[in-house]
């Protein structure tokens, strides 16, 4: 074999191993990685309460009760069957609202209810100008939600 | 490929080349910014700060697409001993990381008024600034090397070890539950209206050709100052 072709195998022999060994990390990392634990995630391994987490899932629609005091808010953040409640006091980003994806950080108090201390607003992949969104009801938007 | 192993030939394309892909790029940047910032809809979720994305999009494909450029070039090197190949990687670096940089800045930006904060250590956002961080190790390791004409072999290494990376970066949304959106753009489909992705398209060309014309000019940088050297070394011995 040619000194060139024995290095060009040398070489793809690496790449293979790199490869590999990069997939056998990521596969040792994929629950430490994700930075949010979603409701159903949650409804099979509770987590004790007062222990401080994320919580990440869609809002469910109609739930954003807001409480007499003006900055307390209630919602519920649901995937598919599974719901958790959860109260916020503060400002929320522009871009929570009901029907779209949020994070939120805190814990859970003994009665079952998320405490946020901090809520994060997830964008989703969609960009349209603002008439088409109008155009679109949201029943549409709501069935795109649930293909994804 | 040796073909370009001589350096004269090599100036001989680059140099017409660089003002062609320089000029071309920034008249396509400025086509695509003035009436993406100006003229386009706005997004309907976002408003106005989604038009960050016409800088921000084509800095991430730049950032990954420049460490692909030096794990290409340095395998090169390292099978064929490619005279130019090294020269490549390490031209290509610098504008890597800025772009890189320009990325995570303008994604930070965004990131305060749409998510509701500056910064999160998600899957995409991490690995985007371990791309930022492995330039630098790259951009050192070439600059510490002795072998300043074709850049060290150990640089040539670390350029194919730390693509590991890019596909991580990649599937970092897919993978992971994440606050960084999913792709947007796929080979075939996008999820961007077509009034709003025109700009974004004509953007990522302009800066991809612009990002062309600096790599030339580093590379043509080098190549002279390997020459100046060369020439102050025989003059030294004669």
């Amino acid at each position: 074999m040619k000194p060139k072709n024995q290095r060009l195998v040398l070489a793809l022999l690496a790449l293979v191993a790199i490869i590999g060994a990069g997939f056998l990390a990521l596969a040792g990392l994929r629950d430490n990685a994700a930075l949010f634990r979603t409701p159903a995630e949650l409804a099979a391994n509770p987590v004790e309460p007062g222990r401080d987490i994320r919580l990440g899932g869609m809002v469910a629609a109609n739930s954003i009760r807001e409480a007499s005091d003006g900055v307390t808010i209630d919602f519920i953040v649901e995937e598919g069957e599974a719901r958790v409640p959860v109260r916020f006091t503060g400002i929320a980003p522009d871009l929570f609202r009901e029907s779209s994806g949020v994070v939120a950080e805190g814990a859970f108090d003994r009665r079952g209810t998320f405490i946020a201390h901090t809520i994060l607003a997830k964008h989703d992949e969609n960009y349209m100008p603002p008439q088409m969104a109008d155009m679109e009801t949201r029943d549409e938007r709501l069935q795109r939600t649930l293909e994804r | 490929m040796h073909a370009f192993a001589n350096p004269a030939r090599f100036l001989g394309i680059a140099r017409p080349l660089t003002p062609w892909l320089g000029w071309g790029g920034a008249a396509l940047i400025v086509g695509a910014l003035v009436p993406g910032l100006t003229v386009t809809p706005p997004d309907a979720v976002q408003g106005e700060s989604a038009r960050i994305m016409y800088v921000h999009v084509p800095a991430a494909w730049l950032g990954m697409a420049g460490w692909g450029g030096i794990l290409v070039a340095s395998l090169v090197q390292l099978i064929w001993r490619h005279p130019l190949a090294g020269v490549a990687a390490r031209a290509i670096a610098v504008p890597g990381a800025a772009f890189t940089a320009i990325c995570l800045v303008t994604g930070s930006l965004w990131g305060r008024p749409t998510w509701g904060t500056w910064w999160e250590w998600d899957g995409r956002m991490t690995s985007m600034l371990v791309l930022l961080f492995l330039y630098f190790g790259y951009i050192a390791l070439a600059a510490a090397s002795d072998e300043r004409a074709s850049t060290s072999r150990v640089a040539a290494i670390f350029g194919v070890l730390g693509a590991i990376n890019l596909p991580i970066i990649h599937y970092s949304v897919t993978w992971w539950n994440s606050l960084h959106q999913p792709q947007s753009i796929g080979l075939t489909s996008s999820s961007i209206d077509a009034a709003l992705l025109w700009p974004l398209l004509v953007a990522t060309a302009g800066f991809s050709l612009l990002f062309g014309a600096i790599v030339l000019m580093r590379m043509r940088a080098m190549i002279a100052d390997i020459r100046v050297e060369a020439r102050l070394r025989r003059m030294a011995e004669a």
